[in-house]
């Protein structure tokens, strides 16, 4: 279990004082302070770790925010941003001594602009709501998390959230224009516009991916863009992992960019069939879904090359969807993967690391060696084109022993990742869950280096505490001026 | 010009800084020089150059990634690239014309300035691709950020807050990029149209059309010309070109350029080059929302200059006599619709006399100053080159 810092007694014995102050800055039933309606927001995504905070505030206003975190910053009272509480990291786990600050009622489309391209919208405005908001007139909002119809934009520009598509389209921070941030000092600061490149330090691309370290965000401004004239998708089933991993490779080496590259292993393969009957090869070691966009007679084009290409590798199975059903049909397990795994398995942790794609059969090989070390199955899932695994690590939430080996084999899978040259985590931020590994990615001066620019934003340490920097090493002073 | 110290490597570049550090003596930070006529000029007796840290030191076309030492010139990078069919994303700009230098820029320069061409409109910015950096902090310390995979979020991202930073943040010494496959074929249709509104109202028809544009830009002349670029295979391109024609059909007498036309033409947009020309001439990087672009052209006229538009009309590149009047023309002309202006290029009395950037509100720039000083305490990299005094 990964250790959380011990409330501040003398914050919880001022609870109803807080409480009070909370409720002149927000009226109603903004504030949440009674055990039975703080329970919802014990946690997040990461539901195996659980924690009441002192009190919710639900601001309707960037004002409303401002005040509250210029109170809080005034009385040193920490701080837990949180927009849907969809994080598989714990990033929205609050503490006993911290008010979450949650921005689900901040949720209006403030601007659609189709002739310049962009939207503005406040940030408890879900991921889908933007592109809902659009796609009459046949635009999108690109970066699409699977988590897409409950989370965010606020909570997506705080984790530079990702997705299927972003191999072609990037993640939240290549489609971002500006945000409207709020410092803890209460300071509303309008960083970026609805121009392209800001002149000046590049602070939109610093707070994208901060995970509330930095300051909040209440209203974010994206490009939206003009979706294709359509998609089609193809299923390729191979006998290894190696030779999945080198198909990939060709198609990526031919020039040809496929708008999403997954890639499934036997045990994801195995569990997604059984969930969704979508015809998958059951006797494959690996399965690739490959989606190209265009005209018909475009995606005809494309999908021939790919094909011609999958056919050099000996594959077991080539299925090219001949209309939008047949593609929708072969997405359907996968986009059902995690809740296929959840029928096979009571728990599973969804793990998230990144690694130079060549290093794929090697990392699948260690994977499927330690699962049988430690006794856990493992279902691997991922996003090929660029490296970003996520292995689903199986476990019992009842049995305390299970989830101890459940985080001590996800923790040797992301070692591995950074042995290999990759990274912790490709999308789903550090959070709580992978705190304690950054020393494995980062020398301990470059950490010291990043809490040198949170103490600049927020000095007293108030913001998303016990996030993302070890506990240990303490906050870093400001640097004289 | 100061005394110029080109360290063979990293380690090197690190111990002079820290030297600089240790004696408080501000140093210029540069890689070949090729823009010390960008922003404002520097006051150091000593300028450290990475142009000695070269070389490419990764290149995995598979896996579309790309390392390269800070002093790399862009040239030899596109060369590699091309001799495996794939090229830099971002398409940044030559700007040896617009500042007369005879030097090609710098990985790390181009960086530095986060300088990115046509393809930024649908592809993203040079700093959007940076996947890593090593950096040498102001105090000589070696420090990396981000990694060599296409999807990290892991800690504080601060290959973007030093992208576009101009080495007043730390001197990025190691940088790897994603890169991405070379189209199979270009072209562009060309629309004659009547003035710049009516210009970007047609780049806007087709960067909301479903068919790719990857360049849209409105250059000056006889007539203006409204440029739509496609870049994909052949047989999709010659299907968009297609698609594009009758989709802007109304807007004006249509042409098409492809191959090394079409190349040549983007080249020229990409480093302003109808700009260039007029070295007196001071040049203005306006970024505004493509509907404004138009204004500030109008802006750029009337002072007796020229514009040329590119992204849809939301760059402005804009051309007119180097006068503070004129300075202050083209920043209200950005400011009105909530944009930003650079000072790109100008005599030095001009650069010195005027603020090149945008003043940033009071509370941002307090929090700017703290961040400045977690990473270069004693202000040494680069004073004055973005703001006076700072």
């Amino acid at each position: 279990m990964i250790a959380l810092p011990a409330p501040k007694p003398e914050i919880l014995a001022r609870r109803e004082e807080i409480v009070a102050a909370l409720r002149t800055i927000v009226p109603g039933d903004g504030v949440i302070s009674e055990p039975t309606r703080l329970k919802p927001y014990e946690t997040d995504g990461l539901a195996a770790y659980r924690q009441v905070p002192l009190a919710v505030v639900l601001p309707t206003t960037t004002e409303q925010v401002a005040a509250v975190l210029r109170y809080c910053n005034e009385t040193g009272v920490r701080v837990v941003p949180r927009g849907a509480g969809t994080s598989l990291s714990g990033g929205a786990l609050p503490l006993a001594d911290a008010v979450v600050v949650g921005l689900m009622r901040m949720n209006r489309i403030l601007e659609i602009d189709l002739e310049d391209r962009f939207a503005v919208v406040e940030a408890g405005v879900t991921n889908i709501g933007i592109t809902k908001a659009v796609e009459g007139d046949g635009f999108f909002y690109a970066p699409d998390p699977s988590s897409q119809l409950a989370c965010m934009i606020g909570g997506n520009v705080m984790m530079n959230s990702g997705g299927a598509h972003c191999l072609k389209y990037g993640v939240t921070a290549n489609n971002l224009l500006g945000v409207k941030f709020v410092t803890i000092e209460g300071e509303i600061i309008d960083i970026g516009g609805v121009h392209l490149d800001a002149a000046g330090y590049d602070w939109l691309g610093l707070i994208t991916g901060s995970e509330g370290q930095l300051g909040m965000v209440t209203e974010v401004t994206v490009r939206i863009l003009r979706g294709p004239e359509g998609a089609r998708a193809m299923l390729a089933a191979f006998k290894g992992t190696e030779i999945a991993g080198a198909a990939v490779d060709a198609i990526i080496g031919s020039g040809i960019i496929p708008v999403a590259l997954e890639f499934m292993d036997k045990p994801c393969i195995h569990a997604c069939e059984a969930f969704a009957h979508a015809g998958y090869p059951l006797d494959a070691e690996a399965m690739l879904i490959i989606e190209v966009e265009g005209s018909v007679a475009e995606q005809d084009d494309l999908l021939n090359r790919i094909k011609a290409i999958c056919e050099r590798f000996d594959p077991i199975s080539l299925k090219v969807a001949e209309s939008a059903e047949q593609s929708l049909a072969i997405w359907k397990g996968r986009k059902g993967a995690f809740g296929a795994v959840g029928r096979i398995s009571p728990d599973y942790l969804c793990m998230d690391g990144t690694i130079p794609t060549s290093e794929l059969p090697f990392v699948l090989k260690r994977i499927g060696e330690m699962s049988t070390q430690y006794g856990l199955g493992v279902a691997n899932v991922f996003h090929a084109g660029d490296g970003n695994l996520h292995p689903l690590i199986m476990f019992d939430a009842n049995d305390p022993e299970s989830f101890r080996k459940a985080e001590a084999f996800g923790g040797d899978i992301l070692k591995l990742c950074v042995e290999v040259g990759g990274c912790l985590t490709g999308e789903h931020g550090v959070g709580v869950e992978k705190r304690d590994l950054m020393t494995v990615q980062f020398t301990a001066r470059e950490l010291d280096q990043q809490r040198a620019i949170k103490t600049a934003f927020d000095p007293q340490w108030l913001l998303n505490p016990s996030k993302v920097f070890p506990l240990e090493g303490a906050p870093v002073p400001l640097a004289a001026e | 010009m100061s005394d110029l110290i080109a360290p063979a490597d990293e380690g090197g570049l690190a111990a002079a800084i820290a030297a600089a550090h240790a004696a408080r003596e501000p140093v210029a930070i540069e890689g070949n020089g090729s823009k010390r006529g960008l922003l404002r000029p520097v006051q150091a007796a000593r300028t450290v150059s990475t142009r000695n840290l070269s070389g490419i030191t990764l290149y995995r076309p598979a896996e579309l990634v790309l390392s390269a030492r800070a002093g790399t010139p862009i040239p030899q990078i596109e060369a590699a690239l091309a001799e495996k069919g794939q090229h830099l994303i971002a398409e940044p700009p030559d700007t040896r014309a617009i500042f007369g230098s005879d030097q090609p820029a710098t990985l790390g320069g181009i960086v530095a300035a986060n300088l990115s061409g046509p393809r930024r409109i649908t592809w993203g910015a040079m700093r959007d691709h940076v996947l890593g950096i090593r950096f040498v902090n102001g105090t000589g310390e070696v420090l990396r950020s981000g990694g060599r995979v296409l999807k990290n979020v892991t800690g504080l991202d601060l290959c973007k807050l030093l992208a576009g930073s101009y080495g007043t943040l730390g001197v990025m010494t190691e940088i790897t990029l994603k890169v991405l496959p070379a189209p199979e074929a270009t072209a562009t249709l060309l629309v004659a149209v009547p003035d710049a509104a009516a210009g970007v109202r047609a780049l806007s028809a087709g960067l909301g059309s479903p068919f790719g544009v990857s360049g849209a830009a409105l250059v000056p002349g006889e007539p203006l010309l409204a440029a739509l670029r496609i870049e994909d295979f052949a047989p999709s391109v010659t299907y968009r070109i297609g698609r594009l024609r009758e989709a802007l059909a109304g807007f004006g007498d249509l042409a098409a350029i492809e191959g090394e036309a079409s190349r040549t033409f983007w080249r020229e947009v990409r480093d302003a080059a109808p700009l260039a020309a007029r070295p007196e001439e001071a040049v203005w990087r306006v970024s505004v929302r493509p509907s404004a672009g138009p204004g500030v052209a109008a802006a750029a006229d009337a002072l007796g200059g020229r514009a040329l538009l590119d992204w849809g009309g939301g760059l402005v590149w804009a051309a007119a006599p180097a006068t503070e009047a004129a300075h202050a023309a083209i920043v209200a002309a950005a400011g009105t619709s909530g944009g930003t202006c650079t000072l790109f290029r100008a005599p030095e009395a001009l650069r010195m006399a005027v603020a090149v950037l945008p003043e940033e509100p009071a509370p941002l720039a307090a929090i700017g100053r703290r961040v400045k000083a977690t990473l270069d305490p004693a202000g040494i990299l680069n004073p004055g080159r973005m703001r006076a005094g700072a």
